[in-house]
C-alpha cells in the first residue's frame, strides 16, 4: 500500500512538474521520467506483495459525501499490473518519439500539457483500481475518462484527430452517465457510499431493481471496454492518438471497463442466471464481430483497435461464465472462466501495448500506418518486426506464448460446462467453444495480414523502402515489453497462481473445490509449458541443422520467381484488400467490406478506380443518424435560448410560480 | 516408452502416406506411377541441395518452414496410439493440438509472404481463411466426441471401447474428420497438389520460392500433418475392444493405409471444387457435426 502511494505521488508530481516545465524538452524529460518512476514503483509494489494480500486505508477527504477509501486486493493488484507495465514502456517510447517533435507545432499546451495528462491518466487508472468508495471511484473514473480526450487530441491541427477526440469524449461520457446512475441508485438504497456497505445492501435485498442496475453497469462499463455495439469509439480514437497513448488506452484503460464490470457484479451479489448468459452472449458477439471487422481493416492501428474489441469480448465471456458457473453451482466453470478473464486482460495489455508501440515506430519511420503503404519493414527495422510477430502470435493465442494459456482457461471453463444439467446449457457451451475457435482462426488470419504485409515482402512505397530503424531508447521500451511477454510465457503456471486468488475472491464461490480446479489447471499449463519448451528447443536444433546443411551445400540469392513475368513491381504484391478477398466473399457483410468500382463501360475505357474500404457499418447506419437527430433536436430547442435577458427573467419567474403552486 | 511409439512411427512412416496416395492415383489413371517411397527420395535429395532464396526475403523465409515442422512435430506428441496413450495428455488437449497446427500455419503463411510474390500472397490468404473456417468444425468434432462425458483428453475422446460405446458422434465424426483432412492438407476437392501454376492452388503456391533444406522441411512437415489427420480419422472410428496391443497396431496401420487409399480414390474420382464453393463444403460439414453434437448431448 505504501509503494502504491509512492507511485501515485510520482504520477501527481509528474503531472504538476510537466505542466510547470513549459512546452519543450524539459517537460518531455520530467513528465516521462515521473511516469516511468511511478510505474517502476508500481511494478515493485506488485512484485513484493503476496498474491492474496488485502489492505485498505481511509484518508481525509474534503467533500461532504463519500470517503477517500483506498484498498488493494488480488483483483485490484492484477488490473494495476498492466497500468504499471505499460506506463513504463509507453513513457519510454513516448518520450523518444516526442523528443524530435517540434513543440511549436504541437497542440495548445505543447509537451507539458501532454505529459501532464498522461500522468493524470496513470493516476486516474491507479485510483479507479484502488477506490473502495463510490464517490471516490466516480471521481477517479472521471479523471481517467477525461485525460485521454486531451491525449488523443495531441495533433489537434488535423480535423480527423479533433473528430476522433470528440467521438471519444461523447462515448466516454455517455458511459460515465450510466456508471453515475448505477452508483447513485445503489447509494440511494444503501445510504452510504463505501463498497462494503453497498455490497451489504445488495446482500440484504434492499435494492429495488438489481437487474436494471446490472444493465446500467453493463452499458456504462461496456462502453469503456468497447463491447459491441458500444465499440465505435475505439477504431476512431486509437488511430488518431499518438501511439504510446493508443498503447496505454488499449492496453490499460479499456481493461478498466472490464474491471468496473467485475466490481459491479461483485457488489450486486447474488445474480439471476440470465445476467451470466447475457455477459456470455455480449462477449461472444464482441469477440466475433471485433475480429471480423479487424480482419477487414487496411489501417494497422484500426485493425489493432478492433482486435481489442475481440479481446475484451473474450474477457466478458469469462466473467459471464463466472456468473453462470456460480449460479449453477459448478465451481469449475466459474473459477476457470474468471481466471481466464483476468489472465486474458493481462495478456492483452502486454501484447496489444507492444503492437501499438511497434505501430508507432512504423508511423514514425514511414509516416503512415496504412498497410498498403508499408512492406518489407522487417529488414529495415528488425527489432520492431520481430517484436510485432511475437506479439501477433501472442494475441492470436498461439502457443508457446501466454496468450494461449488464457484461451485454454476459457476453453477449459466451457468444457467443464459440458457437464451442466440440461440440453440447452451444454449445447450453448459447445457452441461458444466453437465460436472461440473460429475467432482464434480469424485472429490468426488478421495478424498474418497485419504482420506479414507490413514487415515482409517488398516495400510498397519509397518511404517504406527508406524507413530508418528506431533509436536505442525506443528499442529499450519495446525490448522491455518483449522481455515481459517472454517471462509470461515461461511463468504461465505461476501467473495462474496470481490470477487464481482473484477468481477465488469472487463472492459466493465455494473455495475448496475451486482451489482444486485451479491446481489442476496449473498442472495443465505446466504440461503446455513443457511442450512449448520442446517446441523452442526443436526450432533451435532445426535452425542449427539447416545452417550446417546450407554451409555444406551453398546458398544463392535470386529474385523472387515471377512465373515468367519479367517486370514485377512491389505494387503487384498481395495487399491488404486482396488478402482478405477470400474471407470477404464468405463473411463480407459482417466484416463491413465495401467495394466501389469507377469504370466506363465504353469500348475504350479511361482510367478506372477500384476502392475497397471497411467502414464501421453500425456507426454509419445507427450512431451517426442517432447523433444527427440529437443535434437537430438540440438545435430546435435553441428557440428558447435567444439572448433576450428580460425573457430569461420571465422563465425564472414562471419556474418559481410553478414550483410554489406545486408545493403549496 | 511405449507412449512415444506412435510418435516414432509417425516420424518414420509419414512420408509413406503421400507415396501411397500418388500410387493409387496413378493406378486408377492407368499409369504405373512413382515408387511408393518417392517422398523419401525427394527428401534425401532436397537436404543435399543448396538453397536459393529470394532477394526480397528476410529471415522469415527459412524460419517459417522450420517452425512449422517443429510445431507439427509437437502436435504429434498429443496424439495417442491405438494401444497406448499420448506422451502428453490433459483435459482439453485437443485445443492445444489445434493451436499448434495454427502456429505451424502462421509460420508457413509468413514464410510465403516474405518473398513478396503475388502468387504466394494469394496462397497465403486462401490458406488463412479456409483454415479459419475449418477450425470451428474441428472443435465441434472433438466436442461431439466429448459430449458423452467420459473424458476431455484426446486419449479418452479417441478411444472406442467397452467403456465408450458407439454413439451418434461415431457416425458423423470420422467422415467430417476425413473432410477436414482433405481441407487442411490441401487435397482435392479443395486444392490440387499436382498443379504448380494454377490460380486455384493453395499449399503448393505458398512454397514456390522454397528450395533445398527449406523445401525438405515443408515437404516433411506436410506429410507429418497428413499423418496426423489420418491418425485422428482412423482412431476416431477404430474399435479397440478385445484387441491385443500388437493386433491394435496392425489394425491401426492398415487403417492408415486405407485412409491414404481413400484420399487417392477421392482425388481420382473428383474434380477440384470452385474456390468459392469450399466454404459451402465446410459449412455443410459444420452443420452435420453440429447435428451429431446435439444428438450426443441429448442422448
Amino acid at each position: 500500500m505504501e509503494l502504491f502511494g509512492i507511485s501515485l505521488a510520482f504520477y501527481a508530481l509528474g503531472a504538476i512538474a510537466a505542466l510547470c516545465a513549459g512546452r519543450g524538452r524539459l517537460a518531455n524529460a520530467l513528465g516521462a521520467g515521473a511516469a516511468l518512476a511511478g510505474s517502476v514503483v508500481g511494478l515493485a509494489a506488485f512484485a513484493v506483495a503476496p498474491a492474496s494480500a488485502v489492505s485498505q486505508v481511509v484518508l481525509p477527504w474534503g467533500l461532504p459525501v463519500g470517503s477517500l477509501t483506498l484498498g488493494l486486493d488480488p483483483v485490484s493488484r492484477l488490473f494495476l499490473l498492466p497500468v504499471s507495465l505499460l506506463g513504463a514502456a509507453c513513457a519510454v517510447c513516448g518520450a523518444a518519439s516526442l523528443a524530435g517533435h517540434d513543440h511549436d507545432e504541437a497542440g495548445h499546451g505543447g509537451l507539458g500539457a501532454h505529459w501532464c495528462f498522461f500522468n493524470l491518466l496513470l493516476a486516474g487508472l491507479s485510483l479507479v483500481m484502488a477506490a473502495r468508495d463510490a464517490v471516490c471511484f466516480l471521481v477517479a473514473w472521471e479523471i481517467m475518462s477525461l485525460a485521454p480526450f486531451f491525449l488523443i487530441g495531441f495533433h489537434d491541427d488535423e480535423v480527423e484527430v479533433r473528430e476522433a477526440a470528440w467521438t471519444y469524449l461523447v462515448a466516454a461520457h455517455l458511459g460515465a452517465v450510466c456508471v453515475l446512475a448505477f452508483f447513485a441508485a445503489f447509494w440511494a438504497a444503501a445510504g452510504t457510499t463505501g463498497f462494503d456497505a453497498l455490497a451489504q445492501a445488495a446482500a440484504d435485498g434492499r435494492l429495488a431493481a438489481p437487474s436494471a442496475l446490472f444493465l446500467l453497469a453493463l452499458a456504462g462499463f461496456g462502453a469503456k471496454a468497447g463491447f459491441f455495439p458500444l465499440h465505435v469509439w475505439l477504431p476512431e480514437a486509437h488511430p488518431a492518438a499518438p501511439s504510446h497513448v493508443s498503447a496505454m488506452l488499449s492496453g490499460a484503460m479499456i481493461s478498466a471497463g472490464v474491471y468496473g464490470l467485475w466490481r459491479a457484479v461483485e457488489l450486486l451479489g447474488p445474480a439471476p442466471l440470465w445476467w451470466g448468459w447475457t455477459l456470455c452472449a455480449v462477449g461472444l458477439v464482441s469477440a466475433a464481430m471485433g475480429i471480423l471487422q479487424g480482419l477487414a481493416q487496411g489501417n494497422l492501428k484500426r485493425l489493432l483497435a478492433y482486435s481489442s474489441v475481440e479481446n475484451m469480448g473474450l474477457a466478458c465471456l469469462g466473467l459471464g461464465l463466472g456468473l453462470v458457473g456460480r449460479g449453477l453451482d459448478n465451481p469449475a466453470v466459474a473459477v476457470l472462466g474468471l481466471a481466464g478473464a483476468v489472465f486474458g486482460v493481462m495478456n492483452h495489455a502486454a501484447f496489444k501495448g507492444l503492437l501499438f508501440l511497434c505501430a508507432g515506430e512504423v508511423l514514425h519511420a514511414v509516416g503512415s500506418v496504412r498497410i498498403a503503404h508499408l512492406g518489407g519493414l522487417g529488414k529495415r527495422m528488425p527489432v520492431v518486426g520481430a517484436a510485432f510477430f511475437l506479439a501477433s502470435a501472442g494475441i492470436a493465442g498461439l502457443p508457446p506464448l501466454a496468450g494461449f494459456a488464457a484461451e485454454l482457461l476459457l476453453a477449459l471453463s466451457l468444457l467443464a460446462g459440458l457437464s451442466l444439467p440440461g440440453l440447452l446449457p451444454r449445447v450453448a457451451m459447445a457452441g461458444a467453444l466453437a465460436v472461440v475457435a473460429g475467432v482464434g482462426g480469424v485472429a490468426l488470419a488478421a495478424f498474418a495480414k497485419a504482420g506479414g504485409l507490413s514487415f515482409l515482402g517488398a516495400p510498397r512505397t519509397p518511404a517504406a523502402a527508406k524507413a530508418p530503424a528506431p533509436g536505442p531508447i525506443s528499442r529499450a521500451g519495446l525490448l522491455f515489453l518483449v522481455a515481459a511477454v517472454a517471462a509470461a510465457a515461461v511463468f504461465a503456471p505461476n501467473l495462474l497462481g496470481l490470477a487464481g486468488p482473484a477468481a477465488l475472491d469472487f463472492p459466493g464461490l465455494d473455495p475448496a473445490p475451486a482451489r482444486a480446479v485451479l491446481a489442476e489447471a496449473a498442472g495443465v499449463l505446466a504440461s503446455v509449458r513443457a511442450v512449448g519448451g520442446v517446441l523452442v528447443v526443436l526450432v533451435v536444433l532445426l535452425l542449427v541443422l539447416r545452417r550446417r546443411l546450407v554451409a555444406a551445400n551453398g546458398a544463392r540469392r535470386e529474385p523472387t520467381w515471377g512465373c515468367g513475368y519479367l517486370a514485377p513491381t512491389a505494387r503487384m504484391q498481395y495487399g491488404p484488400a486482396s488478402f482478405v478477398e477470400p474471407a470477404a466473399r464468405v463473411m463480407g457483410s459482417a466484416m463491413g467490406v465495401t467495394r466501389r468500382l469507377d469504370m466506363d463501360t465504353g469500348y475504350f475505357p479511361a482510367r478506372a478506380r477500384f476502392t475497397v474500404t471497411a467502414p464501421d457499418r453500425l456507426r454509419l447506419a445507427f450512431f451517426t443518424p442517432l447523433f444527427e437527430a440529437v443535434a437537430r433536436a438540440c438545435d430546435a430547442a435553441k428557440v428558447v435560448q435567444h439572448g433576450r435577458v428580460h425573457l430569461y427573467i420571465l422563465y425564472v419567474l414562471a419556474t418559481v410560480v410553478l414550483l410554489l403552486a406545486w408545493k403549496l | 516408452m511405449h507412449a512415444y511409439l506412435h510418435l516414432a512411427l509417425a516420424l518414420v512412416l509419414a512420408p509413406l502416406i503421400p507415396g501411397i496416395v500418388n500410387r493409387v492415383k496413378a493406378r486408377v489413371a492407368g499409369r504405373a506411377g512413382k515408387p511408393v517411397l518417392q517422398t523419401y527420395f525427394d527428401l534425401a535429395k532436397l537436404v543435399r541441395k543448396g538453397v536459393v532464396t529470394s532477394t526480397t526475403a528476410s529471415w522469415a523465409i527459412f524460419a517459417g518452414p522450420v517452425a512449422s515442422l517443429a510445431a507439427v512435430g509437437c502436435a504429434l506428441l498429443l496424439v495417442p496410439g491405438p494401444a497406448t496413450s499420448a506422451p502428453v495428455s490433459f483435459a482439453g488437449d485437443f485445443m492445444f493440438l489445434a493451436y499448434l497446427l495454427g502456429l505451424s500455419r502462421l509460420a508457413l503463411i509468413l514464410s510465403a509472404l516474405d518473398t513478396g510474390s503475388s502468387f504466394e500472397g494469394m496462397g497465403a490468404s486462401r490458406e488463412a481463411v479456409f483454415s479459419a473456417l475449418a477450425e470451428p468444425v474441428l472443435f465441434l468434432c472433438f466436442l461431439s466426441l466429448a459430449a458423452d462425458g467420459t473424458g476431455l483428453s484426446l486419449d479418452s475422446l479417441l478411444a472406442v471401447s467397452d467403456a465408450k460405446p458407439l454413439g451418434a458422434a461415431h457416425l458423423f465424426v470420422p467422415a467430417i474428420l476425413f473432410v477436414l483432412l482433405l481441407v487442411e492438407n490441401c487435397r482435392i476437392p479443395v486444392d490440387d497438389p499436382n498443379t504448380h501454376l494454377e490460380l486455384t492452388m493453395i499449399h503448393e503456391v505458398m512454397v514456390l520460392d522454397h528450395s533445398g533444406p527449406d523445401m525438405a522441411a515443408v515437404v516433411y512437415g506436410a506429410s507429418l500433418k497428413l499423418w496426423l489427420f489420418c491418425a485422428l480419422t482412423v482412431l476416431s472410428v477404430m474399435p479397440r475392444t478385445g484387441l491385443s496391443p500388437v493386433a491394435a497396431w496392425g489394425v491401426f496401420l492398415a487403417g492408415m493405409a486405407l485412409a491414404a487409399v481413400a484420399v487417392g480414390l477421392v482425388e481420382s474420382a473428383m474434380a477440384r471444387l470452385r474456390l468459392t464453393r469450399v466454404p459451402r463444403l465446410l459449412g455443410g460439414a459444420g452443420a452435420l457435426v453440429a447435428l451429431s453434437l446435439v444428438l450426443s448431448v441429448w442422448r
